[in-house]
Order: structure tokens, then sequence, then C-alpha cells
């Protein structure tokens, strides 16, 4: 039986699909794959890229954090942010992560306090989710070929 | 001369009212759109609200332990001393009764609850709504002027941290909400509902047997619980921008149709003019030609 998944931000769902046969998945204690049949789980997420797999196909979907649950191989992502890799602009991605590294460079003369430094560990993170998926996809799929 | 400057009068009238019919007729054309475009993120956000009220809700059935305590500040019911209240209101106005209806019923709340509590705070989000607070002398504890016709979930943000930061302070014992509920396009509803401390809502599923959880139920819980009434409040704002353009639209038709109703009645009464006009006119000649002839 395969799973059903459905990936949904405050704003609006990014992806819906009813016959997925593998998820991998950021969570926030290290990578998780959901089969069909997995056991009820509820966890939270890490920012990185999750993929989905419909038989030979594969996806590459960026998250920005939020929380899964899987239950009767019903998987639900509530994502603070999530994008496909088609909406990934590789160039102002590097853009960010070029600021972001600056931002932390130099935190003792243009940052103030811990929230800033934070933000900018965010940003960091975030934009290097988005060049790691941005760059697979030249290869056609989005997806790391050494897991197929 | 009979009427030639009731004539000029009434024409002028027309051509006044006229122009103002195509006024508001485009702001409803404007305003109808931006409804359909309000409405669409309306829906868009809905399957997120109510995923987070399912996860919530199976949670909430697990970590319900007996030992009385609650298990995450936000929960926490306290006796009200202070209440907040968070006024969503349209920027602008021409919109019918939306606003004073939305401001009447705001102000009914905190006239209700201010004999039993020590002290009410209004904080209110967007303009009509705060000027109309800041002229009523009520305690205004925070402002959030324009939040713009469509407003991000970034946007929405930092009322929500304010008033969880207030309420896990001790600063605020219970926060309320109240924004124009959409019911459709004719019907919007004046809507106050309770967002702190946060009422978790009802489970209804079955729970499964093992559930794996990580990391614990209590700190996906202290995750979920602010994105909870982070999303409560940023929902009451869409829902508030789409009454406001569906209001505005009625609003908007209603006054072109008067304007161009208006324009027919004149028209009728420039025509009578006219015509008035025009037969004095023959008489005066005919009765210059009668005289010379005579």
């Amino acid at each position: 039986m395969p799973l059903k998944l459905s990936i949904v931000t405050a704003q609006r769902t990014i992806m819906e699909r009813s016959n997925v046969s593998k998820i991998v998945v950021p969570a926030a204690e290290g990578q998780i794959t959901v089969l069909p049949g997995h056991a009820a789980l509820m966890s939270s997420l890490a920012i990185g890229e999750m993929v989905v797999y419909e038989g030979d196909q594969a996806e590459a979907i960026v998250i920005h954090g939020g929380f899964f649950q899987v239950i009767n191989n019903v998987v639900s992502v509530l994502a603070d942010g999530a994008e496909s890799v088609d909406a990934i602009d590789l160039e102002r991605a590097e853009a960010a992560r070029a600021r972001a590294e600056q931002r932390l460079q130099g935190r003792d003369t243009d940052l103030h306090g811990g929230v800033d430094v934070l933000r900018a560990q965010l940003a960091l993170q975030r934009s290097l989710a988005r060049i790691k998926v941005a760059r697979r996809r030249r290869g056609g799929t989005g997806v790391p070929t050494q897991q197929r | 001369m009979a009427g030639g400057g009731g004539v000029r009068a009434i024409r002028d009238r027309i051509r006044s009212v006229s122009s103002t019919s195509k006024v508001t007729r485009a702001m409803e054309l404007v305003a109808a759109s931006k409804m359909r475009r309000a409405q669409e993120r309306a829906v868009a956000s809905r399957p997120y609200a109510e995923q987070m009220n399912a996860v919530l809700s199976q949670l909430a059935s697990f970590t319900a332990g007996g030992d009385g305590g609650p298990l995450h500040p936000l929960l926490e019911r306290r006796e009200v001393k202070n209440l907040a209240y968070i006024h969503i209101s349209a920027d602008r106005g021409l919109a019918g009764g939306l606003n004073s209806n939305m401001n009447r019923a705001g102000a009914g709340l905190l006239l209700e609850h201010q004999p039993h509590v020590e002290r009410v705070t209004v904080i209110p989000a967007g303009r009509k709504g705060r000027d109309f607070f800041r002229r009523s002398g009520f305690d205004i504890a925070a402002e959030f002027g324009e939040l713009g016709d469509f407003p991000d979930f970034s946007d929405v943000r930092p009322i929500a941290r304010l008033v969880m930061d207030d309420f896990i302070a001790g600063k605020v014992d219970q926060v309320m909400v109240g924004y124009q509920r959409f019911v459709n396009a004719a019907v919007q509803r004046p809507t106050i509902i309770q967002i702190l401390p946060v009422l978790p809502p009802a489970g209804t599923e079955a729970k499964p047997v093992d559930f794996i959880f990580e990391p614990s139920p209590e700190e996906l819980l202290a995750t979920l619980l602010p994105r909870f009434v982070e999303m409560q409040i940023y929902a009451a704002v869409l829902e508030a921008r789409a009454s406001e353009q569906s209001a505005r639209m009625v609003a908007m038709r209603q006054a072109t149709d008067a304007a161009n109703e208006m324009v027919s009645d004149l028209t009728l009464a420039y025509n009578k003019a006219r015509q008035e006009g025009i037969t004095g006119e023959l008489l005066d000649i005919v009765g210059g030609v009668a005289a010379l002839e005579g």
C-alpha cells in the first residue's frame, strides 16, 4: 500500500501525492526514511531537503523546519516554509549564503546580540539546503544518484 | 428665458453624478478582484489549520497527564486580571458598515469585561480600528498600523510574539482576537475568539497504540503551540481581509446603482426642462411673427 503525502505551509499547500513509495525526511534528530507500513510517528523537522519517491521518479523539496506526523500510511508535513526545486533561484541562494557567511564572520562588528547570530545561522542553513537541492537538479531529477 | 439656468444646472449635476458612478464602479471592480485573491489566500491556508488542529488534538490526548499542572505555559489557565484584545480591522473605509460594526463589537467586549477585571488593553491591527480606539480613549497596549491588503504570515508573527511573551510573563491572563468573519460575499460577521490560554481542539480520533515521538511529546508541544497561536491570528487576518474586500465591493455596487438611478431621474428632468425651454422659445417666435404680420 503506497503512502499518502501532503506538505502544507500556513500560506498554501505545497504538494499532495497519493502514490508515494518512500520519503526521506530531514527530521530534527536526523534523517528519517518513511516506507509504507511505518509506525505512527510525530517529529519536528530541521532545515534540509526532503526527497519524495514515486516508483522510479524522485523529487526533492527544501523544507524550512516545522513538523510532521505519520499515521496509517498518511504522512502530513506541516512546514514553516517549503520550496519545490523549480522555485529555487540558485543565484539568489548563493548570494544569500555569501551574505550569511559574511555576517557570521564579522559577528563582533555588525551583529548585536545573539538574535542576529541565530538569524544569520538559520539563513545560512536555508541557503545551503536550497543550493544542495538546486545543484542536483542540473543532473535532471534533483535527487542524489547514489541513493537510487 | 424659461429655465435656461435650470437646464444648465441639471446638466452639470448629471455630469458630476455620472463621473461619481464611474469612480464607484471602478472601485467595485478593484474590490471584486482583490476579494477573489483574498478569498483564495484564506482557502489556501485552511489545510495547514486543519492538520494543525488534528496534530494538536492527538498530541494533547497523549500529554494530558494526570499531575494537574499545565504542560506548557501557553496552556495555563489563571484567574483573569488582565485581558488583552487584538482588534483586527481594515485600513481603509468605503466598505459600508464593516468597520463600524467591528469597532462596536470590540468596544462592546471591552466594556463588558471592564467591570470584572483589573485592566483591559487593546492591540489594534489595522488603521480604522486603531483610529477608533485612540479616539475612544481605551488603553492601547501596542499598535500594528497597516497590514496591507495581502498580509504575509511574517507580517502577523510580531502580533503573536507580543501576546505570547506578555502571557508567559504574566502581564496578561487572557487574550482574545476579534475580526470580521467571512461568511459569504454579502455577509460578514464580527467574531471574537479566545487564543490564550490555548484551548486545545478536542480530540476525536482514536489513538494509535504505539506512537513514536521525537523529541518528547512535551517538547513537541512546545514547538507546536506557538505556531498554533500564530496560525490562528494569521487565519483571522486573512478572513478579515476577504470580508473587507467583499464589503467594499457590495458598498460600491450599491453606490454605483444609486448614482445611475439618479442620472436617469436627472436626465428625465433635464429633457423636460429643455423641452419646456424650446416650447417657450417657439411661442415667442410665433408670437413675434404674428405681431409683425398683424
